[in-house]
């Protein structure tokens, strides 16, 4: 299978450069199509004009599950956009949450079964299908299982698997490391105009 | 560097190379001691700190097993962490963000000040502030404090324009970037500050003091350190005469392996600290070491702290440029009529966008959440930290139904909120926000307790025996080799970050076990 990243691999702390001080970051390991061969696919299509389409090598992107089918993935992406609602978040960050969860659900089948029955809850409650189901019903089904251990599996996960990419870095306006760009001190640690500067005995001028 | 035999008992050792381990490990080797140095975590530098919140907490963290019980939200949000504090050479020093204030009088009188606080082990300190002095000079020197030995503060970042425009406003007098251990010029032989924004992560730029940077690369060049990282000590010997001969250590190969000691100084941090004193119990030390008091592992203390994120119509970035320098100290003293004892601090603090999605409010999650996410550049915050009551039922004690790699007792680490904590929490989350909405704030967040960074109190220094487990040099009352070298000694927390303290008190204790030794006291 061949996975085309969109800068380098998942890549362990020993991956990140000494001299450059470049962070290699969690990426989006988009797959292409045709050589997916897991238990599930979710896919999707960057919106023109999006921070990603500069971060990713294509418009399309496709995430391979190897434990989850695609309709469980995408009922887990849902249940992403009800616990943390971003319009501004691309689909694709959702399904790093799903790929997320896969792999956990890869390496137990305790949590495998957690994930596959929570799902199957969420279908029922929602009447049948809660990825179809309305926005109000969704939130209402998830707001009725907070606290659950699949509630609670499901959201400490996204903390990690939404805010902690490029794509999010990007959509929030978080830059991320410094050091290898030095720092803030020419490049606006001090910038904010709106509010009237200190006196210097407050905050003395910088030594550079 | 040297390495000094196994059997060789004219060593000092000391365990745990942070604030208090590492600096009086110099402070020794100046003097002409030698000194072996057990560090259980692994030697970084500057050139491998990372700067990324998670990479960089998994690189530096303690995150062996621990439990944790009481009514602390902590307990809720961070079941198996209770503490964010560091196993790594420079100990938690590599993850300080440079805070360096000294203790005000009444605060080393805490019992005489505040009088008989109903649920608080209260107890003045057995030395004043006028004994600390000479040595905070000395600190401060060492460190390189802004604002002391004609050291300039440091410029202010965006984060610290918000917080002084709210004070102002407030009418707050005392608003600064404050003293940092953060080099604002260059300084012995470490650079200035570049405003990398990740002081929490390892300072790259080495502005930020550290013993990983200051004080061990110092003693190395004595000829007096062994420094021996990823040695993870599981137990303090003694002999028949109830001197302590030895230390039990895993090395970095997973080999037990014994040294002999003149004396031992434990620097473990408030919660390895005790528990090692605990885990040596012995025949003759049924309850643990140096614990004829009952006081090991009690009175743990963390200093009431919260914190307050604002959202503005306009951009902040308070990610950029120095996390901490930035403080109000109008609310540090000591003035009943809040409704509480002590004081509190309020310090610029900024998180990385992965670190807010984890701690602006830990299990939070819905559209509200989100609305601060997703309003992250607009963002300005603060961390507010004071005074808490030591408590004899607040304590680190092992757990002996959670093991180690090692197979020893995890430690556990149960707090209970004391109502004066509870009230000045209120009372500097309701100034906090009052500080933002008078800088113009949309919306303003009380966000709960991170995992402890500051960890004190657990074998404090007392007067008498009968009160705590050290005298005011940190002996052990107990057993005259014995010493507590961090902030474990402090008999109370006050309002201040403990790191310049910490310090404090190691070269005044270097002097002291340069001298017993002299003596042949020891």
């Amino acid at each position: 299978m061949k996975v085309v990243p969109i800068i380098g691999g998942a890549p362990p702390i020993s991956a990140c450069s000494e001299e450059s001080g470049t962070v290699p970051r969690l990426d989006l390991p988009l797959t292409r199509r045709e050589f997916l061969q897991g238990s599930g696919v979710l896919t999707g299509t960057l919106a023109v004009g999006s921070v990603l389409v500069t971060l990713a090598p294509s418009r399309s992107w496709a995430i391979e599950l190897k434990s989850l089918s695609s309709a469980e993935g995408e009922t887990l992406m849902k249940m992403g956009r009800v616990l943390y609602p971003h319009p501004k978040l691309p689909d694709a960050v959702y399904a790093l949450l799903a790929k997320d969860l896969d792999a956990d659900a890869g390496k137990s089948a305790e949590t495998l079964k957690l994930l596959r029955d929570g799902v199957a809850a969420l279908d029922k409650a929602a009447g049948g299908s809660f990825a179809s189901a309305s926005a109000g019903k969704q939130l209402e089904v998830v707001k009725a299982i907070e606290g659950q251990p699949f509630f609670n599996a499901v959201r400490g996960k996204c903390i990690t698997a939404l805010y902690d990419n490029d794509i999010a870095f990007a959509t929030f306006g978080y830059p991320g490391a410094s050091w290898d760009k030095g720092g803030y001190i020419t490049r606006g640690f001090q910038d904010l105009k709106w509010l009237p500067n200190p006196p210097a005995a407050a905050s003395p001028p910088s030594g550079r | 560097m040297p390495t000094f035999d196994f059997n060789d008992d004219s060593v000092v050792v000391i365990i745990g190379s942070g604030a208090g381990g590492g600096t009086l490990a110099n402070e020794l080797c100046q003097k002409g001691a030698k000194v072996v140095l057990l560090e259980a975590g692994a030697r970084q530098s500057p050139a491998t700190f990372i700067n990324d919140e998670w990479k960089s907490f998994m690189q530096l963290a303690w995150l062996d097993p621990r439990t944790t019980s009481g009514t602390w939200r902590v307990a809720k949000d961070f079941p198996g962490l209770p503490a964010w504090i560091c196993k790594t050479v420079g100990g938690s020093t590599a993850h300080w963000a440079g805070a360096s204030l000294r203790f005000q009088p009444h605060e080393l009188k805490a019992r005489t000040t505040y009088g008989d606080v109903k649920g608080a082990t209260l107890l003045d300190w057995p030395l004043t502030l006028k004994d600390l002095e000479p040595y905070y000079t000395r600190a401060e020197n060492k460190m390189g404090v802004t604002r002391t030995h004609g050291i300039p503060g440091l410029p202010g970042n965006n984060n610290f324009k918000v917080m002084y425009a709210g004070a102002s406003k407030l009418g707050y007098k005392e608003c600064n970037t404050g003293r940092m251990a953060v080099n604002s010029r260059p300084r012995d032989g470490r650079a200035s500050c570049l405003q990398i924004g990740f002081c929490f992560q390892g300072c790259k730029s080495d502005a930020k003091w550290s013993t990983l940077t200051a004080e061990v690369p110092k003693a190395e060049a004595t000829g007096k350190l062994d420094l021996r990282p990823e040695s993870h000590v599981v137990r303090i010997e003694h002999n028949d005469a109830g001197k302590v001969t030895s230390v039990v250590y895993h090395d970095s190969a997973g080999k037990q392996q014994r040294q002999k000691a003149r004396a031992v100084c434990v620097a473990g941090n408030s919660i390895e600290t005790p528990r090692l004193l605990l885990l040596s119990a012995s025949s003759k030390f049924p309850d643990g070491l140096a614990n004829s008091s009952g006081q090991v592992g009690k009175n743990y203390m963390r200093h009431m702290t919260g914190s307050v994120y604002a959202v503005f119509k306009d951009e902040v970035n308070m990610y950029r440029g120095t996390t901490m320098a930035g403080i109000i100290q109008d609310e540090a003293g000591n003035n009943t009529k809040r409704g509480f004892v002590g004081g509190y601090e309020m310090e610029t603090l900024s998180l990385g966008l992965p670190f807010m999605a984890a701690f602006l409010d830990p299990g939070g999650w819905g559209s509200d959440f989100a609305w601060f996410m997703d309003n992250y550049t607009r963002m300005a915050g603060m961390w507010l930290v004071g005074e808490d009551m030591p408590r004899e039922t607040n304590r680190v004690s092992l757990n002996s139904s959670v093991k180690d790699k090692w197979g020893n007792s995890v430690p556990n680490v149960h707090f209970d909120d004391h109502e004066n904590d509870i009230r000045m929490r209120d009372h500097a989350h309701m100034q906090g926000e009052a500080v933002y909405k008078a800088a113009g704030a949309v919306k303003t967040f009380r966000t709960p307790p991170y995992p402890s960074t500051h960890n004190l109190g657990t074998c404090r220094m007392s007067a008498n025996a009968r009160d705590g487990v050290c005298n005011k040099w940190g002996q052990t009352h107990d057993i005259k080799n014995l010493f507590i070298s961090d902030g474990s000694q402090f008999t109370t927390g006050a309002a201040e970050n403990p790191t310049l303290t910490i310090v404090t008190l190691a070269i005044r204790q270097a002097d002291y076990i340069a001298g017993q030794m002299k003596q042949r006291a020891i």
